[in-house]
């Protein structure tokens, strides 16, 4: 017995989030460019949401489309103040594109030709319950060093920014 | 037709590669910075996709992608403040301004 993925919701989601990041990379303007990945974030958060991952939905919104999207605004605030700075044409860079091609192109073949991937969906998926379980139990100390590494970026962001004096 | 890991793969190099060609690109600090966790999401999805459809029960890619999270937060948290004191220094986030090894 194996299960699908809402084929309409996925479609959706997945043109969004497509949609949002050729939007963000075409746009002149770099605060559009931020609401653009807010957006992209936001369908993806959807898309994990479909699969059965409630818990990194949350985070996604929370962690991504939250803190990071109002980061990346208030930098922007900072440090592009003249509108010239922040509205400008990108103009289309041609080795750039030949190399992400390439490599999107590579990885697409290889997925097509020399792996067989399981096409059908366990049927069961365990829910946040089971997750917070094993979170705290078998993934006790990788989770400890998560928050030990959080700490350690917090300490040196607030070094790196703060004060005149250094 | 159904969708199946086929599909969110590739969504996911999609993605990646947008964020890739963002990453080469862009003149701008900032920018370069947002098509980064782009790709740091390609690769999140990646990691659930695989869970949910290989082994749901272990949800190892679940946890994975937590943890590929919270690096790729304190890696933006870090970036953005190396881009505030570097603008602090030279009034500009324009990579080009950033040449001194520049031989």
């Amino acid at each position: 017995m194996s299960q699908t993925l809402p084929t309409v919701a996925f479609y959706l989601l997945a043109f969004a989030a497509l949609y949002g990041a050729i939007s963000m990379m075409s746009t002149r303007n770099v605060v559009h460019a931020t609401v653009w990945l807010l957006e992209v974030m936001l369908a993806t958060a959807g898309i994990y949401l479909a699969l059965g991952a409630e818990f990194l939905a949350l985070v996604q919104v929370l962690v991504y489309a939250g803190a990071v999207a109002v980061l990346t605004l208030f930098t922007v605030m900072l440090t592009l103040r003249r509108r010239e700075d922040a509205v400008r044409p990108f103009p289309v860079a041609w080795g750039s594109l030949a190399m992400a091609a390439l490599f999107t192109g590579g990885v697409l073949l290889a997925l097509n030709g020399f792996c067989s991937v399981p096409t059908g969906m366990p049927a069961t998926a365990p829910g946040l319950e089971d997750f917070g379980r094993e979170l705290f139990t078998t993934w006790m100390v990788p989770f400890e060093i998560a928050s030990l590494v959080l700490l350690a970026a917090l300490i040196g962001a607030v070094w790196w920014t703060g004060g005149d004096d250094r | 037709m159904t969708v199946g890991l086929p599909h969110l793969l590739t969504l996911s190099a999609m993605l990646f590669g947008i964020g890739l060609y963002g990453a080469l690109s862009r003149k701008n600090a900032v920018h370069v910075m947002m098509s980064l966790e782009l790709m740091a999401n390609a690769v999140n999805l990646n990691l659930v996709a695989f869970s949910r459809f290989v082994t749901p029960e272990a949800m190892t890619g679940q946890f994975f992608a937590v943890f590929s999270m919270v690096v790729s937060a304190a890696e933006i948290g870090l970036g953005l403040g190396l881009v505030l004191a570097i603008y602090r220094r030279k009034r500009s986030v324009e990579l080009d301004a950033m040449q001194e090894l520049k031989g």
